[in-house]
């Protein structure tokens, strides 16, 4: 029987280092049966977090060596080294070894002006066809596991944009509702000046680490930058909207339907300590 | 109305917290033990010899039409739309070899704006420089190259909006191409036939057809755009076939931008008597 060497980060907001431990491989582990194993056996205090252990719930995510992945659904066989190694998300703060403080989603998730449907058919319904949904379907796959989150190199490296960043769970959410048959909110103003759709550089990370396998980039972002170009950068649509007398919904506009903004909306007031990170 | 203003709770005012201790090494560039590294330095490797041989072709402003002396009417895509006058004077038979008469550099080099501006702006260009020169990041989950990091939200990055314009004009020059592989057909003093020069330029005619369409801002505007797909039929119609292509679009970039500089060899080297073009029929 082969030995694993699982190489953890332990630690809290104070600091911390990697602990090793040395395990025997059982067939068909995934890397969170592992990780419970640590917990069972050599390290019971150790800090993880999870649920389902069926890659549905989102909260096992985890960096293993040194890549955005579930823990539940990695499965120890595909691993090619001896050595692995596991880290808690890195874009979040850490609360304690592999489980971190994600509340900066559930701030961005806010800023978004919900679904807003227009008065109803006369019968009091609404209708909409399957066609005009297909597209959305995608989307609403997403289990909020965050790895998109973590893994975005405008956020993942650079802590001061987070102050104008939804990031590329929130920009599938937008999609969702911006390709929304009966939605009547246009949220194209505010996606570019506040939450920050302009900062992702169409990389693609977040497309290769999303556990459902949603074409975040290709589907949603991609499609959301063309509907920005759309209300901002193109002049024949400009044209357009002025011969057909159309006006667009401003920033603000949108905002007010909003839950909640961020406070800080410039850079100026951050933190020194912020920026420096 | 939304249910939370119904209530009058909102807006909101909440902080986004920044600064907090994360954890994990810090001074660690990425904690990635695959070879992350090889698909950004392919990609820079066949970008810059791409970018090498497009220089090297576009400042010899000869060589570039085959003509009636060997029988042939073969013009090198790195040279069509050939609308710069010096054209007139090489490739005098070939339409288009007309206006710019202020222009006494190699026509190339005003020609490749388009399909430069083009590349430039793709999305999935975009992507590829913007790991493997930039470094923004060089791969998933290692560490950007650079301090501070504002995507594409400023001058000159905020340009690549324009990309839909370099699309129409992309466009435009297809037709163009599309000719000139018509052209290839006829054989001066021969009649009309088939040889592999012919089988180049269709061949390139269609591929950049094909990496066109299968463009995102194609994608969006003939349906993307929409919201009510069942009130839009064609448009509907047009945005299901543009779909798998544009799931393909990066395999499209690459073949399609090697064809075309092999395209422009091929022709280079028949119009410089290097190699002889087969006639097939
Ligand atoms: S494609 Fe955009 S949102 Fe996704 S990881 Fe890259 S920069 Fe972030
Ligand atoms: S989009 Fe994918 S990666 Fe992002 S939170 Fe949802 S499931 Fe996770
Ligand atoms: S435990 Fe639920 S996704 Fe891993
Ligand atoms: S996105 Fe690549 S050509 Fe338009």
């Amino acid at each position: 029987m082969s030995e694993v060497t699982m190489n953890v980060w332990r630690g809290d907001s104070n600091g911390g280092n990697f602990e090793q431990y040395k395990l025997e491989r059982v067939e068909g582990e995934v890397v969170l049966d592992v990780v419970h194993r640590i917990q069972a056996t050599l390290a019971p205090d150790l800090a993880c977090r999870w649920n389902c252990k069926a890659g549905k719930c989102g909260s096992c995510s985890a960096e293993i060596d040194g890549k955005p992945s579930l823990m539940c659904m990695t499965r120890m066989d595909t691993l090619p080294n001896d050595t692995i190694t596991i880290t808690p998300m890195k874009t979040f703060p850490i609360i304690k070894d592999l489980v971190t403080d994600v509340s900066f989603n559930y701030v961005m998730a806010r800023q978004i002006p919900p679904f807003t449907p227009g008065d109803p058919e006369p019968d009091g319904t609404y209708r909409m066809q399957q066609v005009d949904i297909d597209r959305a379907q995608e989307f609403h796959k997403c289990i909020e596991c965050f790895l998109c989150q973590d893994v975005c190199h405008v956020i993942r490296d650079h802590e001061v944009n987070k102050l104008y960043y939804a990031g590329p769970r929130f920009f599938v959410r937008l999609a969702s509702l911006e390709m929304h048959p009966l939605d009547t909110v246009d949220r194209r103003a505010l996606m570019r000046e506040y939450l920050g759709l302009g900062f992702c550089n169409i990389t693609k990370c977040c497309t290769e680490v999303c556990p459902e396998h949603i074409k975040i980039t290709d589907n949603a972002i991609i499609p959301l930058k063309e509907r920005v170009v759309d209300a901002s950068y193109d002049p024949i649509a400009w044209l357009g909207r002025k011969i057909r007398r159309k006006s667009k919904t401003t920033a603000e506009e949108a905002y007010e339907l909003a839950p909640a903004r961020v406070a800080p909306t410039s850079l100026d007031g951050i933190p020194a300590t912020a920026v420096e990170n | 109305m939304t249910i939370a203003q119904e209530q009058g709770t909102i807006p909101q005012v909440v902080p986004v917290e920044i600064g907090r201790p994360r954890g994990g090494p810090k001074e660690k560039r990425t904690l990635r033990t695959d070879r992350w590294w090889i698909s950004p330095a392919v990609t820079a490797t066949v970008l810059t010899s791409f970018v090498a041989y497009a220089t090297f072709a576009a400042f010899q402003g000869k060589d570039y039409y085959v003509g009636a002396k060997m029988h042939r009417d073969l013009i090198s895509p790195f040279y069509s739309p050939c609308i710069a006058e010096s054209c007139q004077r090489v490739a005098g038979s070939h339409p288009l070899g007309i206006w710019a008469s202020f222009w006494n550099f190699s026509p190339a080099l005003l020609i490749l704006i388009v399909p430069l501006g083009f590349r430039l702006t793709c999305y999935y260009y975009r992507k590829a420089y913007y790991r493997s020169f930039w470094q923004s990041p060089p791969a998933c989950g290692v560490a950007d190259g650079h301090r501070s990091y504002t995507g594409e939200t400023r001058f000159p990055l905020i340009l690549h909006n324009v990309h839909r314009y370099f699309l129409y004009l992309a466009l435009l020059f297809n037709v163009v191409l599309t000719m000139d592989a018509v052209l290839a057909f006829n054989f001066p003093g021969q009649g009309i036939g088939f040889s592999v020069g012919t089988l180049v330029l269709c061949v390139n005619a269609a591929l950049l057809w094909i990496y066109s369409v299968s463009c995102h801002a194609c994608r969006h505007i003939c349906g993307g755009q929409i919201n009510e797909f069942s009130k839009h039929k064609i448009r509907y119609r047009l945005w299901k076939m543009i779909t798998p292509l544009n799931a393909r679009h990066m395999q499209l970039a690459w073949v399609s931008l090697v064809f075309v500089a092999l395209s422009d060899l091929y022709v280079r080297l028949v119009a410089s008597g290097i190699i002889h073009d087969y006639k097939i029929f």
